[in-house]
């Protein structure tokens, strides 16, 4: 039985309160009852790792110092996302209300927008937005300052310790983990990183309340999500779902019919092939990044594993080794495959390489690649070899 | 003085002398020069008081941040997947017959700069591509050339 994916409307729906109102509505409740409202709602972040984003809170009001900061990641990077951009573009004052609640929560009095420098052509409109806020902050007796920094093209950035680094003017690569920003932030001060689309849906949350929230969505993910839609499918776009759907009906409803196969959470994902649409579960277990490509038969999955890996040697910053020469190699290493100077066996060896680079490199863009990299090797073996 | 001179000064100036204002501080050069020349980042250096190859190292790290001249017109076309599935290769073989260079290169009178980048967030409506700042989507051969053409005539 198909069922079709569950369309939801609240992130996107037209302001039937206006988010300001939120806000406001928000500072007259205590911090404590709002975090308890995140947690009650299960809401994670929406970046990708999936943190839920009531304990970042709490532990971000729990630090203690003269200072601390509160930053929109918007470096939307991963291929086959462009969610941000369109909550930046429709709905930017959903996110900023968002970003003030945080603010008022954690007691942080400065905060940023990292945009992407690919998305410089939404600069103007965003800060004629903060304009907007600034007048509502000051009427409403909010301390918090936002101001935009622009990225500079880094796909790594999007980590949030590499965009911190970046913010301080040096190179963009990860640092280690612990201390993590909540504590040891931008410029050493407790920072709180929340993606775009984890502070819009917060305003959501503080909205509805959490039980309403929870209504939607599976016991694992809660809540709805923005789903960004590409390759072939007639209903590119960004679409918001609840959480939950099995893959066979995502795929009825947005494919082309001719459906081979599905990545879900971007590059940094997995490859769910035909014969595992029927017994997938969109959302659990999974990253919640929210990108889904789309291949129907005509592609060829050597083609799509290429670019990918491409991708990541490009994007790989180099300063771990299994990560910068890891992602070269088995880049090198499925191109002799297919041309026949290395016998099919050595994707075996491949494989275990990218599990490698799973345990050992320092943030998840090494981490990630073997997802992506064996759901495709696994699934498509013929098609790497011939 | 010369105009680098200048400009860094007064971007300094604006952003502070402080680490965190190398960014957009090279940012603010890139807008103007639409690259890093060794001038501008030793003068950088000097003024932020950090070495010239803590300027260097930096700048290298980002796409958008070039240290080699380019041209008047950045044109960025997109290789990620969707992009590269919609036709992105036969868009790339249009420009370089149109300007005689191949990807990566520079036209001779310095006018554009063809290059290739990582996804830009516009894979619903691709094949897709930046120009400087601007954006351009459903690419197919004859509108590159209608764009292409557009811009060539604004600066003859």
């Amino acid at each position: 039985m198909t069922n079709i994916p569950k369309k939801a409307d609240i992130l996107f729906s037209a302001y039937s309160v206006e988010p300001y109102q939120i806000l406001k509505d928000a500072m007259k409740r205590k911090k404590e009852d709002i975090i308890q409202e995140l947690l009650d709602s299960g809401l994670r972040g929406r970046g990708g790792a999936g943190f839920p984003t009531g304990m970042k809170w709490k532990f971000g009001a729990a630090e203690k110092a003269d200072q601390k900061y509160v930053i929109c990641n918007a470096d939307e990077g991963e291929p086959g996302t462009f969610k941000d951009k369109k909550l930046l573009t429709d709905v930017p004052r959903k996110t900023i209300s968002g970003m003030a609640i945080c603010a008022y929560v954690t007691g942080a009095t400065k905060g940023f927008i990292y945009l992407r420098a690919e998305y410089r052509y939404l600069l103007a409109s965003l800060e004629k937005e903060i304009e907007v806020f600034e007048q509502k902050a000051k009427e409403f007796g909010l301390d918090f300052e936002i101001k935009i920094f622009m990225g500079a093209g880094a796909y790594v950035c999007g980590e949030e310790t590499a965009l911190i680094e970046s913010m301080e003017g040096k190179r963009g690569e990860p640092r280690n983990k612990p201390p993590y920003p909540i504590q040891n932030g931008y410029l050493g001060k407790p920072t709180i990183v929340n993606n775009v689309e984890t502070l819009a849906s917060v305003s959501m949350v503080c909205r509805l309340g959490a039980e309403e929230y929870k209504k939607l969505g599976t016991s694992d993910q809660k809540g709805s999500k923005l789903f960004s839609i590409s390759g072939d499918s007639p209903k590119e776009g960004v679409h918001e779902l609840e959480l939950g759907m099995k893959v066979s009906d995502f795929v009825t409803e947005y494919g082309d019919g001719d459906t081979k196969a599905i990545q879900v959470g971007g590059v940094a994902g997995y490859c769910i092939p035909r014969k595992k649409f029927e017994s997938t579960i969109i959302g659990e277990g999974q990253t919640t990044g929210g990108s889904t490509l789309i291949f129907n038969s005509t592609r060829s999955m050597y083609r799509v594993l290429h670019n990918y890996l491409d991708f990541y040697a490009e994007e790989s910053c180099g300063q771990c080794t299994p990560c910068r020469v890891g992602c070269q190699q088995l880049l090198k290493g499925i191109e002799a495959v297919k041309a026949g100077t290395k016998p099919p066996k050595y994707l075996d060896q491949l494989m275990k390489l990218s599990n490698t680079m799973n345990l050992t490199s320092k943030c998840g863009l090494g981490q990630s690649v073997t997802n992506s990299f064996t759901t495709i090797v696994e699934n498509f073996r013929e098609e790497m070899i011939f | 003085m010369t105009k680098t001179n200048e400009l860094v000064k007064k971007l300094v100036e604006e952003h502070g002398v402080a680490r965190e204002s190398l960014l957009p501080v090279l940012q603010g050069i890139v807008k103007e020069e639409r690259y890093l020349s060794k001038e501008a980042m030793r003068d950088v250096a000097e003024q932020l008081d950090i070495s010239a190859a803590e300027v260097y190292g930096t700048a290298s790290f980002f796409s958008f941040l070039d240290t080699e001249e380019k041209g008047k017109y950045i044109i960025r076309v997109c290789k990620s997947i969707t992009c590269d599935m919609k036709g992105k290769c036969e868009l790339v073989r249009t420009m370089e017959d149109i300007l005689k260079i191949k990807v990566g290169q520079t036209t001779v009178g310095k006018r554009f700069s063809l290059l290739e980048t990582n996804c830009i967030g516009l894979c619903d409506q691709g094949p897709a591509m930046l120009i400087n700042d601007d954006y351009y989507t459903k690419l197919t051969p004859v509108k590159v050339r209608e764009i292409l053409g557009d811009l060539i005539r604004k600066t003859s």
